[in-house]
């Protein structure tokens, strides 16, 4: 392998604009030296943006440096350019795994099965996923992670910040019952005012008529309302049926990775809930 | 796939999204009441209760959104199991609206709102 990364090396130095650069980010990654894995990758997409594998590549670092949100956003920036790449679906399907949202996964590893139907090490992650608990997570985070070649190794979640914002610490989470009463969580807007109660008693709004469209086209349940503003972004979701769950963050946040954050708050909301 | 009378800039406009593969139909829809004033949708979606609930929705996010203090909405997106709404408002009231499936490209499907909305503008 070493020899593989001179030569590989050698060949990027002559020729910056090679595409040798993702496999030998990828053999650096592998190798566990993920600062010169994250170099040769980041420098590979700025020269070529629009490659999926390089936006691909670069994901793996991040996950392996267990910058998940990052990663995210570059396999979800990996669909947009190539929409059946199957290294970007097994790793979303990864982190999907890891912040507990075992439908995503499987939803993932499905699509990454159309794409590469003779690829055993799938099928083998969607045995392990859909295991549930039977399934040792350690075992069908693995499965995941080999068919990704993803992370090394799945950090427990940062939960302490979402439950933190969900006792009341001011994060931007709010959790409420239907009716626009608050459980949990606070909001203030940008000059410091507490907007709490008028934001909730307009959300509890919001989700009923979520509700009511997705019922008349026939959609099934509605499984989120994500929203662009001119100041920042809000991503609204029921972690249960019988609660509403709003994050808001800066516009710093992109979309996709606001969704994750919604994603990790929701499982946090829903065993929070359990707890009461 | 039913289109509503309309002038060729909103056809055109509509146009734009409904050709987004995944997009099962678009509307513009006035921000105020819900009224349909165009339409491109395939056989079966009830245009008329989609417009008056997504301008309902809109509504009600677009007061909870600039009560938090994130600014005026420029698009939301209703996911559900089995298919989204995508809305954008135009600067002259006007919503962009667009009925799609569940894996279609949200990215895309936005950035055409965005210029059906300028063009309807």
């Amino acid at each position: 392998m070493l020899d593989e990364i001179k030569t590989l090396s050698s060949q990027l130095a002559q020729d910056p604009d090679s595409l040798v650069f993702l496999r030998l980010g990828e053999l650096l990654r592998r190798k566990g030296q993920l600062e010169a894995a994250h170099r040769v990758a980041l420098t590979g997409l700025e020269r070529h943006p629009h490659l999926a594998d390089a936006h691909d590549l670069y994901a793996r670092v991040l996950a392996d440096k267990r910058d998940y949100e990052r990663a995210f956003d570059e396999w979800d920036m990996a669909l947009r350019i190539a929409p059946t790449h199957v290294g970007a679906l097994k790793g979303l399907a990864f982190l999907y795994f890891t912040v507990g949202d075992l439908a995503q996964a499987v939803a993932h590893l499905e699509a990454a099965r159309r794409a590469a139907p003779d690829d055993p090490a799938i099928v083998q992650a969607l045995a392990a996923v859909r295991g549930g608990g039977g399934a040792p997570a350690t075992g069908a985070a693995a499965a995941t992670e080999e068919v990704a070649a993803a992370p090394a190794a799945a950090a427990p979640l940062e939960e302490a910040r979402v439950f933190a914002g969900l006792e009341g610490a001011q994060e931007g989470l709010l959790l409420l019952d239907p009716s626009g009463r608050v459980l949990g969580g606070g909001l203030k807007d940008p000059h410091g005012r507490d907007v709490t109660d008028a934001v909730a008693a307009y959300l509890a709004g919001v989700s009923q008529e979520a509700a009511r469209t997705a019922k008349l086209l026939d959609f099934g349940a509605w499984t989120g309302l994500a929203a662009e503003g001119t100041i920042g972004h809000v991503h609204l979701t029921p972690p249960t049926g019988n609660a509403l769950l709003l994050v808001v963050r800066d516009r710093s946040v992109p979309m996709g990775r606001l969704a994750i954050l919604a994603q990790r708050a929701a499982l946090a909301a829903r065993r929070w809930l359990e707890r009461q | 796939m039913t289109i509503a009378p309309a002038g060729g800039g909103f056809a055109r406009a509509l146009d734009l999204v409904t050709r987004v593969r995944g997009v099962r139909g678009a509307m513009l829809v006035t921000g105020d009441d819900g009224l349909v004033v165009a339409e491109q949708l395939m056989e079966g979606i009830k245009g008329p209760a989609v417009a008056a609930l997504a301008a309902s929705v809109a509504r009600r996010l677009g007061r909870a959104m600039e009560t938090a203090g994130v600014g005026a909405t420029l698009f939301w997106h209703l996911q559900a199991e089995r298919g989204a709404l995508l809305v954008v408002p135009a600067p002259s009231g006007l919503l962009v609206v667009a009925v799609a499936e569940p894996e279609v490209n949200v990215g895309l499907v936005r950035l055409e709102l965005l210029r059906a909305a300028e063009g309807v503008g």
